[in-house]
């Protein structure tokens, strides 16, 4: 009943459903190796589950005995939906659940199921009108055709120009293509029952993935990537900001809103340099605080005092606190920070916090993101820093993170002097991060200290950048950071933003 | 009925009218319809019949009616003084009048009057109340007032929204013509020249509240003609530069140019204005607006105050010096009774629109009349949202205004908690500038909740398209006869000047004696009553 021509078109379906299937599996395996880091293994993993799903489904082919056709275009509905979703759904999960793992594996394994599903069922459908051994060949050549596309084409040209997200829907719209097209070409072997219903459900599917494929842009925009200047490997939009991880040859960077906020290969010189000045200078620390920070760098540097008690870290964003104990990369940059038992998340607006009764703290360490805008502005404010000092124990440390001195002196330069018109003792000190260019810091107490720090002995585990010469040489401000007046930033007046505009701006 | 179109286009003008097309009427789940207590209204008209039980009679050397900012402000400095034994009525649940508050969760938002502009040296008493709340921290060599900076309006302060941007500042001065510009500068200037003006006795020509400024001629001249007028007299015709001034007028006085008196439009602007260097005085607000100073004098007076008390009738006393000779009598709301008060004196700190009702024989008795008090009304929506609105150009301020509207735009009522994401409230102000115009008052009134909660959402779409997606609740209050309108030849005519003497031992303390709404002008009147008062006492 189907004639030569469909045949021939039945080994293009043949060919998708192959290409389809290995891009599914890819997907999966790069998306697990960005992820949860380690290629080799996610890999390996990967290929070993969905291998054996595949033979799962082919075993389970057997038991469906008629309908065939129906049940082939049923299951690449079903494969167009979880295979097209598969890769947006894992991304938008994977900071959220504990889960991740499993859910990622029970994709994959659905995933092969369906696909060992659907090729012995292509088969027992054409062999009514071949013979075994030219079945064989030809549906196995054209299977592999398709597996060869697929792997070519996904580095070459998907992830580079589509992405992982875009390409997992592009593949679920072609495999829900393949089941609307299949109610035509098999249209003899269906009975025309609920025919009608198949051919609008694979139009639904497909117009669904479409919809998924042309939004995907809120996910990731090749423009941002191009911007970043790395290949995305993570984003989501929280209610509070934009946040990108990107990769390149070496190592990964994290963007918030478009800046960048580390980059792992250089990042514990800034980590260093902003936390062990704070710790080192006084009586072992035992209750610190960290604001902003999220990244759990900072809690990494701070949990090399066997003297610390209780950590406190207060950040905006569950979304970027989420992210560094989920994302493994980050969770191993960070020495999985967030599970140390010693370290509490207070997921709210420093600024709303502070000014809530609390307990005192021995060092404070300032993390939050540049003063680009006013809801990070009012963080640099006298009103801010005067309600930080209720929560100081007397001799206390506080550092700050400052932006650059080099790039933006007045912006600097303010933050040091509304640091002292709260009444803080402030010594200013600087650190070069190549990903960042010469970067500044305040250290401030309200009694009087003295920088040059307590020997190093203190710190367990392994320094890369300090050593007890290179932190005497941060407090010496060379000849082109040399102090300057500055305007109080205050809360009615946000001088700190308007510097910190203008200084960028210009060096934009 | 009126149609939706019509609604729109006499309600918020132009450019909302012509976005209604694309703007379906989607009705938040929740919200009230509020305003004053109708029912107990009709009572005050009905008072005759109420005869407190002999049981219900109290003698109270003072009585405080009404517990707005005057009343408040007037039982502050008695206790000041030294002097407790004076009660305080309000009709009210709560006190404040139009400076009252709401609270849901842990937010608070205003009802009505939501800031202040930091006083002058000249406002002794006022910045002695700001200094008992902790708001003034500190007052320098030459007099000037240090405010706490959380209490001055955080940074960034007000913006505007024309041309389907956001743009900082009050003025629209996106796309605005060099011309434009040049005519901003000039009133600006002039603006300044009367700010630095002193009158003979060295007091200046604008200041608040206005009994300390200047009755000078030059000054006074000004009340005779509109604001309108006036500034069409300096050559000035940047429709530009009338949208802003326009503005101020309806903002604190809920008036259009041509109705404004020339006094008081350029009081509005140079009153603020300390020196020549400085454009105007810091504004100091709360996430609940006045409502805070509110909260401050309550908890100060807890003993004396009686809410839910409609004073029906006060009766002044034969002779005056009759020992608790003046009766008051008010309708208890919750015990629905009427209680009775024989008091030496009474401070009446209500409109003045509401003597002639209250009085007896108030207008006979002292043959004036209270024609002359026109109010304006105003609507005021507190806009519930769950998260904050999508928009574009300079982020949310504390004030935000859309140009070209006939509303004020709206206030964000967590800006001065430093709480910058999430749900929040927008306190929206829209004032009957010309009711004329629309088909009837009657009408107006006849506006349910619903209709009025399309109308607030549809202009804030025009800036944020989607912000009828976030919004959980609209609660609305009409307030009718609220402001005082300071219109050509009111606030230097003889009727105001008439109205603040006391009747009798019947002593006179509302913002409307002033002829213009601000809590310096009641806060001012309160104590000055209360002053009257503690004088009458001691002789
Ligand atoms: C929409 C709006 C916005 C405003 N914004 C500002 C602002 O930002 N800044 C500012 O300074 N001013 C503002 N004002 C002006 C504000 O009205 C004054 O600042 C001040 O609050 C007026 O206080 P008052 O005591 O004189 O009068 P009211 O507030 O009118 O007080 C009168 C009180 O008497 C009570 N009462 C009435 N009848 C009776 C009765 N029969 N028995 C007992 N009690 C009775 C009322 O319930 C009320 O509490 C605004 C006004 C409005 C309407």
């Amino acid at each position: 009943m189907i004639n030569r021509a469909p045949l021939s078109l039945l080994y293009l379906n043949v060919l998708a459903i192959a290409t389809c299937g290995l891009i599914y599996e890819l997907l999966a395996g790069t998306l697990a190796s960005y992820v949860l880091g380690d290629s080799v293994t996610q890999f390996s993993f990967v290929i070993g589950v969905y291998l054996s799903a595949m033979g799962v489904g082919a075993w389970l082919s057997q038991y469906i005995l008629s309908n065939l056709a129906r049940y082939f275009i049923e299951i690449e509905l079903a494969l167009a939906l979880i295979g097209g979703v598969s890769a947006p759904v894992l991304f938008l999960a994977f900071p959220w659940i504990d889960w991740f793992r499993p859910l990622l594996f029970g994709m994959v394994f659905s995933i092969g199921v369906l696909v060992g599903l659907e090729l012995p069922l292509l088969m027992r459908i054409l062999k009514e009108y071949l013979d075994f051994g030219d079945l064989v060949s030809r549906v196995l050549t054209f299977d592999y055709i398709g597996a060869l596309l697929a792997s070519l084409l996904f580095p070459i040209l998907f992830v580079p120009y589509l992405g992982l997200v875009r390409t997992s829907l592009l593949f679920g719209m072609l495999n829900a293509l393949v089941a609307w097209w299949s109610t035509y070409l098999l249209r003899p072997l269906l009975s025309s029952r609920g025919l009608e219903r198949l051919r609008w459900r694979a139009i639904v599917v497909t117009l669904l993935l479409g919809v998924g494929f042309f939004k995907a842009d809120q996910l990731t925009t090749l423009a941002e990537e191009n911007a970043l200047g790395g290949k995305i490997i993570f984003t989501t939009h929280s209610p509070y900001q934009r946040i990108a991880i990107t990769q390149k040859r070496l190592g990964f960077q994290l963007f918030l809103n478009g800046h960048l906020q580390f980059n792992s290969v250089d990042e514990y010189r800034y980590h260093e340099a902003l936390v062990h000045p704070a710790m080192l200078g006084n009586e072992p620390p035992r209750h610190v605080l960290i604001m902003g920070g999220g990244d759990g760098l900072a809690v990494r540097e701070c949990l090399k005092y066997s003297s610390l008690e209780s950590l406190s870290l207060v950040d905006l964003d569950p979304a970027m606190t989420q992210l560094s104990k989920k994302f493994e990369p980050l969770n191993r940059l960070n020495h999985g920070a967030f599970s140390d038992p010693r370290v509490k998340v207070i997921n709210e607006d420093a600024f709303i916090w502070i000014g809530k009764p609390g307990p005192q703290y021995d060092a404070v360490i300032i993390d939050f993101p540049d003063p680009g805008s006013y809801s990070v502005g009012k963080l640099y404010t006298t009103r801010f820093f005067r309600l930080l000092q209720k929560r100081l124990k007397p001799a206390a440390l506080v550092s700050v993170q400052c932006t650059s001195p080099l790039v933006a002196p007045k912006s600097y330069w303010c933050i040091v002097r509304t640091l002292e018109a709260t009444g803080f003792h402030v010594r200013p000190y600087h650190a070069p991060v190549p990903s960042f260019g010469i970067w500044g810091f305040a250290l401030a107490s309200m009694s009087e200290f003295d920088s040059t720090p307590l020997p190093f002995d203190r710190v367990q585990g392994e320094l890369r950048f300090l050593t007890n010469d290179v932190l005497k040489g941060l407090f010496e401000l060379p000849a082109d950071l040399q102090p300057m007046d500055s305007e109080i930033n205050r809360l009615d007046n946000q001088a700190l933003v308007h510097y910190y505009d203008s200084e960028w701006n210009r060096s934009d | 009925m009126i149609s939706r179109r019509d609604l729109f286009h006499s309600l918020l003008g132009i450019s909302a009218a012509s976005m209604i097309g694309c703007g379906p009427r989607v009705i938040p789940l929740q919200g009230e319809l509020l305003g004053p207590d109708i029912g107990l209204g009709h009572r005050l008209r009905d008072r005759l019949s109420l005869v407190p039980a002999h049981a219900d009679w109290q003698e109270i050397p003072v009585i405080i009616v009404g517990g707005g900012i005057a009343g408040l402000s007037a039982g502050w400095r008695l206790q000041q003084a030294g002097f407790h034994d004076f009660v305080l009525l309000e009709l009210e649940d709560q006190f404040g009048g139009t400076s009252r508050s709401g609270i849901t969760g842990s937010f608070q938002y205003p009802w009505a009057a939501h800031y202040i502009t930091t006083p002058m040296p000249e406002n002794m008493p006022l910045i002695q109340l700001l200094q008992e709340m902790g708001v003034v921290e500190d007052i320098s060599a030459d007099g000037v007032p240090v405010v706490a900076e959380h209490y001055l309006c955080r940074e960034p302060e007000e913006r505007i929204f024309c041309d389907g941007v956001w743009n900082e500042g009050l003025y629209p001065g996106h796309g605005a013509s060099r011309d434009d510009l040049q005519q901003k500068s000039e009133f600006d200037a002039s603006m300044s020249t009367w700010a630095q003006k002193r009158d003979a006795q060295g007091r200046r020509f604008f200041s608040l509240p206005i009994a300390t400024g200047s009755d000078d001629s030059e000054a006074i001249a000004l009340d005779n003609e509109s604001m309108l007028s006036w500034m069409n007299r300096q050559g000035w015709t940047s429709p530009r530069l009338f949208w802003y001034v326009e503005y101020g007028c309806r903002d604190d006085y809920g008036l259009p140019l041509d109705r404004t008196s020339a006094w008081a439009g350029i009081l509005y602007f140079a009153a603020r204005m300390r020196t020549a260097s400085k454009d105007s005085q810091d504004v100091i607000t709360w996430p609940s607006g006045n409502g805070h100073i509110v909260q401050h004098l309550t908890s100060r007076l807890s003993d004396q105050l009686r809410s839910g008390q409609l004073v029906c009738q006060i009766v002044p006393p034969h002779n005056q010096d009759e020992p608790f000779g003046t009766t008051v009598v008010a309708y208890d709301k919750q015990r629905q009774q009427p209680i009775g008060f024989r008091a030496d004196r009474v401070i009446f700190a209500l409109p003045q629109f509401l003597a002639p009702h209250v009085i007896q024989d108030f207008s006979a008795r002292t043959g004036r009349s209270t024609a002359d008090f026109q109010y304006s009304s105003w609507l005021v929506a507190n806009v519930h949202l769950r998260g904050r609105p999508q928009e574009n150009g300079f982020p949310l301020c504390w004030d935000n205004i859309l140009y070209g509207s006939k509303s004020l735009g709206y206030v964000v009522s967590t800006h001065q908690s430093g709480n910058d994401y999430g749900p929040s409230v927008f306190t929206w102000y829209y004032p009957f500038t010309d009711i004329s115009s629309m088909q009837s008052r009657e009408k107006l009134l006849k506006l349910g909740w619903a209709d009025w909660a399309d109308l607030v959402l549809a202009d804030l779409s025009l800036a944020h398209p989607d912000i009828r997606s976030l919004v959980t609740r609209v609660d609305i209050m009409r307030w009718g006869h609220a402001m005082i309108q300071p219109y050509p030849g009111f606030v230097w005519g003889p009727a105001r000047k008439a109205a603040a003497i006391p009747d009798g031992t019947i002593h006179f303390a509302n913002t409307d004696l002033s002829g213009i709404a601000l809590l310096e002008e009641a806060f001012y009147h309160g104590v000055r009553a209360a002053d009257e008062v503690l004088l009458a006492r001691a002789s």
